[in-house]
């Protein structure tokens, strides 16, 4: 349910990345899939039952979002985007929304642009305390009781780090702070496509926040489509 | 004025007294077995002290109505005995009656802090954190794996920073929400803070005691009901202080082995 | 000591203008309206936070308006938020206990009325007083500013317990400048403190007029010169563990911070330093420091009531000894705060019997006032309303005390309301009677004028009946486990028991309504109020022998000669019920003597 939110909220995002843009969509296309090779850490079940008021919205316990794997070795929540090569974009209108629910965050990790607005939501019955903890962004925390109005914020470095709730240590989540339109977080089955490339030459990053980031180099010349993977190392523990 | 001083005097006194004496506010069940010595104490000094307060209300309300609004002329007098008499019913009355508390209520707190944990207890290692309690069972090896600060990832549900990947004590250790305990058996806690002071408090354990960073603590109670308690923090900890909790769970031997069973298979 | 020094020519010579008369005054008189009137605000403010955060504890979602635009963090929407609610909690405590209970009996009564009382001109030190009261200004200045920070004020209560208060930003919103500039408040006030106490203790030991030995200062004094022995101590004390918790969080040291610890995930650098020692310096002076908050009252109240019995106490040497008594054990007493703190449970046991110790002085002063009740002549007014309200109060809160001396007991009742509702009754409004008590009886001295007494008696009603409303029910819910600092109760166990808090909630409002009959009628009479005489309650003692102001000088030049105890009422053969203390009319030896 949750991974399917994912995709169509990255999905609307490009949509809605793409049509900012002014003029008519230039060529190439980078696609592919993130995989990971070894045996990645077993997930355990989240215990939340400090707070009974979320424990009680799920029949089994949810697990944690660290390491999610698909079918076929896929790595989901890896934010795959053009770290150089393309120049930066205008920042979209639209806010890119972050929720609280069930005392977790949804998506577990949210991808936007520089400066532009982030609105953070709580949709439980139980106060949070929205965390994120940047190193060269304006670090900033804040408690949203349950029915106050969304948080708004923004961030004018490109950055990813994470995020966390003060009073439930198990809710983490990423925010990635990107400086162009051009990214994507893999959902299920780990694919990832970036449409609109005009020629030029293209370093795409990979980033997973338990095992680190991976950087290629793609030409694109034309209009043609390159593919390329990822592959991660997993580790037991 | 001084008469309807007087008649307040007594209604306060009275209702004061009232929802005490009615039982209104009822001490939650006790479920251990040091709670009857502090239930037993803290009858005592309510007797002890609903009956100076009630009385010192009293005598005052009776001094002001007699001696308010007096007839023009009437003499002053003087309290028999004179500061004498106040002096010696302080010392005798009060003194000794709580020094005589005091003196009796060493024992409750001898039977929590001066009796050491029986050597097959159970032990369970608390982590007091902003803002949960975390609890590790040691699982079959019967060790604890060591704690790595450095290696506390919370998103990975490793809040105790366990090291699993080099060390094997640490990799059978069980990590859960909850103070599961079995019961009739006695447990005890080590008590580490990771980040700040924090307290642990069951109401129902007539148990409170502080985690105090930089020092092992150790708590050990046996739980005789089976049930699920709260257990609070007392200790202000930072915003999240009024939503730290978590349960203690008391269950049959038989479950708790069930419980330890399941959780070592995640 | 039997005769006390001769007046020395302490003179200074009439201030002149505008500053050096109403601001920058040399004037112990000054100073103590400065001092009183630096209370009242600190008291207003203080109440008014203890409004939002009962509104907020029984209404968490409430959008109380208003409180956005003050501060849009702390209050998003106008729902306060649970940090936002700690630091108006945190303010609370630290604004009533330092700059309420500390400046409104002692420093403000004190200052205006001890060189009176013992016949003197001025205080020993008028410079060192000046700079005493602007010093406190300051520091309340520093402390406010916190309100007026984006990260608002800290959140770790008027104690600042440590690593929480010593460890910087990350142990949570308010603990970076805010902490800091709480730290730095405190610190200030601290010198300013010493400063006082050492100018009371000099001024009562040296300036007393002929045949003012110190058996024949009136117990107020007395009170206020014990008081300031045990500041001297104690402040001495929270001055370095505020420094030391300073340098904790700007200099890297880690007095108060041990290693390995693990806060917002970042691994604090710091290793080798304890959390009991903040504790442990803090309540070294924290135990004395309500006794400050009381003994002043205590004397207040005393001299008030002989007024009004028209008859002496039983004995006013027992008094005195009592007050000594609680002065000296109150330094034995420290580690009742910390039963369950982690020190060593043998210190626990050590520390209860001190405790329970004092309860026999309190008992004492208690049996006594009751004692002397017996046959006296008792006229009613507002004074003597909160005099009496006092020895209820004081009981009420008092027999509160022997439970959580025990350690046995204290082990459930710890953190629990039950200790709120003990504090609040002691110092929250015992102590305050006692101000008021002063307030109502000394007006007509310090301003010329009567405030009104329907006015006043309206405010007593209120506040009597009101204040038990609001702190009696803190009792039962702390026996039944009611934990406190929680800006919302979230626990099963706690549903049955939100009426009680709603009840207490509406009480407090009304009762702080009540207060504003006070204040109208301290600035009514100000202005308005019917001319008062030299003497309007027929009182014996030296502040009674000069006019309503009194002059610059108290005296006017001259030097009052002392005859006999300043409580002589109901003396057989003399010509009111009454002598003053500067009256040669031969009495006969009143008790304590």
């Amino acid at each position: 349910m949750r991974t399917k939110q994912v995709v169509v909220v990255g999905l609307a995002m490009l949509v809605v990345a793409a049509a900012a843009k002014a003029g008519p969509p230039a060529g190439g296309t980078i696609s592919g899939k993130v995989t990971y090779e070894g045996t990645p850490a077993k997930m355990k079940p989240i215990d939340m039952s400090k707070e009974p008021s979320c424990a009680k919205m799920y029949t089994t316990p949810p697990l944690a979002e660290t390491v999610v794997t698909g079918a076929g070795n896929s790595l989901e929540n890896v934010v795959v985007y053009i770290s150089a090569g393309a120049p930066d974009d205008a920042v979209p209108s639209t806010a890119a929304v972050f929720t609280q629910k069930g005392c977790r965050y949804i998506p577990h990790v949210l991808a936007f642009q520089v400066n532009q607005e982030i609105k953070i939501q709580n949709e439980d019955q139980t106060s949070h305390n929205i965390h994120p903890l940047p190193k060269i962004n304006r670090e900033w925390n804040k408690s949203q009781p349950p029915g106050t109005p969304a948080i708004s914020e923004k961030y004018d470095k490109a950055e990813i780090f994470p995020v966390k709730c003060n009073v439930h240590p198990w809710m983490h989540g990423n925010f990635a702070v990107l400086k162009n339109s051009h990214y994507v977080v893999t959902g299920d089955g780990g694919t990832f496509s970036l449409p609109n490339l005009p020629p030029g030459k293209y370093t795409v990053t990979a980033w997973h926040e338990s095992y680190g980031d991976q950087s290629q180099e793609v030409t694109i010349s034309g209009s043609e489509a390159k593919t390329i993977t990822f592959v991660f190392k997993a580790k037991p523990y | 004025m001084g008469k309807l001083l007087a008649i307040v005097l007594v209604v306060i006194a009275v209702l004061s007294a009232y929802p005490i004496v009615t039982h209104m506010f009822v001490l939650p069940e006790d479920i251990s077995t040091h709670g009857r010595a502090i239930d037993q104490q803290l009858h005592d000094t309510m007797l002890e002290a609903g009956l100076s307060f009630v009385g010192a209300q009293i005598v005052l309300a009776v001094f002001v109505w007699g001696f308010t609004n007096r007839k023009e002329g009437s003499p002053l007098k003087s309290f028999p005995g004179g500061a004498k008499v106040a002096v010696i019913a302080a010392f005798v009355l009060v003194g000794t009656e709580v020094l005589a508390l005091g003196v009796m209520g060493q024992k409750a707190w001898a039977q929590v802090y001066f009796t050491s944990p029986k050597p097959n207890a159970l032990q369970v290692q608390v982590q007091a954190e902003q803002f949960a309690y975390y609890f590790r069972y040691a699982g079959p090896d019967g060790k604890f794996g060591l704690i790595h600060p450095d290696k506390i990832d919370e998103g990975n549900q490793n809040y105790f920073g366990l090291d699993p990947a080099n060390e094997v004590e640490a990799r059978d250790d069980i990590v859960s929400g909850e103070l599961v305990v079995p019961v009739n058996r006695e447990v005890q806690l080590l008590m580490h803070a990771k980040d700040v002071g924090h307290s642990f408090y069951v109401r129902e354990l007539r148990l409170q005691q502080d985690f105090v960073p930089g020092l092992d603590l150790s708590l050990h109670f046996t739980a005789t009901k089976i049930g699920k308690y709260e257990i609070v923090c007392t200790q202000l900890c930072g915003l999240g202080h009024y939503n730290m909790k978590a349960y203690l769970n008391v269950m049959s031997e038989a479950d708790y082995e069930k419980w330890l069973k399941e959780q070592a298979a995640q | 000591m039997q005769e006390a020094s001769v007046q020395e020519a302490h003179v200074h010579a009439p201030p002149q203008g505008f500053l050096r008369k109403y601001v920058f005054s040399l004037d112990h008189k000054v100073i103590g309206k400065q001092y009183y009137a630096l209370a009242l605000a600190a008291v207003f403010t203080g109440m008014i936070l203890s409004w939002l955060m009962r509104i907020h504890m029984v209404w968490p979602n409430a959008k109380i308006p208003l409180l956005e635009l003050f501060s849009k963090n702390g209050a998003p929407g106008g729902v306060m938020t649970p940090e936002y609610y700690l630091s108006l909690l945190t303010m609370h405590g630290t604004l009533m206990v330092f700059f309420v209970l500390t400046n409104a009996p002692f420093a403000a009564f004190g200052n205006y009325f001890l060189p009176i009382q013992i016949g003197a001109e001025d205080m020993a030190f008028p410079r060192f007083n000046m700079m005493s009261f602007w010093t406190t200004f300051v520091a309340w200045v520093v402390l406010m500013l916190a309100f007026f920070i984006p990260d608002g004020p800290p959140i770790a209560g008027w104690t600042e317990y440590a690593p929480l208060s010593a460890v910087g930003k990350d142990a949570g919103p308010g603990m970076e400048w805010g902490a800091s500039l709480w730290g730095i408040s405190i610190a200030i006030f601290c010198v300013a403190s010493l400063l006082g106490a050492l100018n009371f203790i000099a001024t009562t030991l040296d300036l007393r007029a002929k045949g003012m030995t110190l058996m024949r200062m009136p117990l107020c004094t007395w009170a206020w010169f014990i008081t300031s022995c045990i500041a001297l101590l104690a402040f001495a004390v929270l001055f370095p563990a505020c420094i030391l918790l300073i340098l904790d969080r700007h200099a890297g040291t880690s007095f108060f911070i041990p290693g390995g610890l693990v806060i917002s995930d970042r691994l604090q650098p710091h290793s080798g330093g304890s959390p009991l020692l903040w504790q442990h310096l803090f309540w070294f002076f924290g135990h004395p420091e309500v006794y400050i908050a009381i003994l002043p009252s205590m004397g207040i109240v005393s001299h008030i009531l002989v007024n009004s019995m028209r008859k002496p106490l039983l004995s006013a040497r027992v008094v005195i000894y009592s007050m000594m008594s609680i002065g000296f054990l109150s330094y034995m007493v420290w580690g009742h705060h910390m039963f369950v703190s982690g020190m060593n449970p043998l210190s626990s046991l050590a520390f209860s019997f001190p405790t329970l110790t004092i309860t026999i002085p309190a008992t004492v002063l208690t049996l006594i006032w009751l004692g002397s009740l017996y046959g006296s002549n008792l006229q009613i007014n507002s004074a003597s309303l909160f005099a009496l309200g006092f020895i209820s109060m004081f009981v009420a809160g008092g027999v509160s005390g022997f439970f959580l001396a025990q350690p046995s007991i204290d082990i459930y009742l710890h953190a629990t309301y039950f200790v709120v509702g003990h504090f609040h009754l002691v110092m929250g409004v015992a102590s305050l009677f006692g101000v008021f008590a002063g307030t109502y009886f000394w007006f007509p001295k310090m301003t010329g004028r009567m405030m009104s007494e329907p006015l006043g008696k309206l405010h007593f009603w209120i506040t009597f009946v009101g204040a038990y409303c609001i702190f009696m029910p803190f009792h039962y819910l702390g026996l039944i486990g009611n934990v406190r600092r929680y800006q919302s109760f979230v626990d099963d166990f706690m549903a049955p028991y939100m009426g009680w808090h709603k009840f207490v909630t509406i009480a407090a409002l009304i009762t702080g309504a009540g207060q504003l009959v006070f204040l109208y009628n301290l600035i009514y009479s100000r202005f308005r109020g019917k001319p008062a005489t030299e003497n309007p309650w027929n009182a014996t003692s030296l502040e009674w022998s000069i006019p309503s102001p009194p002059p610059w000088n108290n005296f006017g030049g001259k030097h009052p000669i002392v005859y006999h105890d300043p409580y002589q009422y109901g003396v057989k053969g003399s010509k009111g019920d009454f002598v003053m203390q500067d009256s040669p009319e031969q009495v006969v030896a009143a008790s304590g003597d």
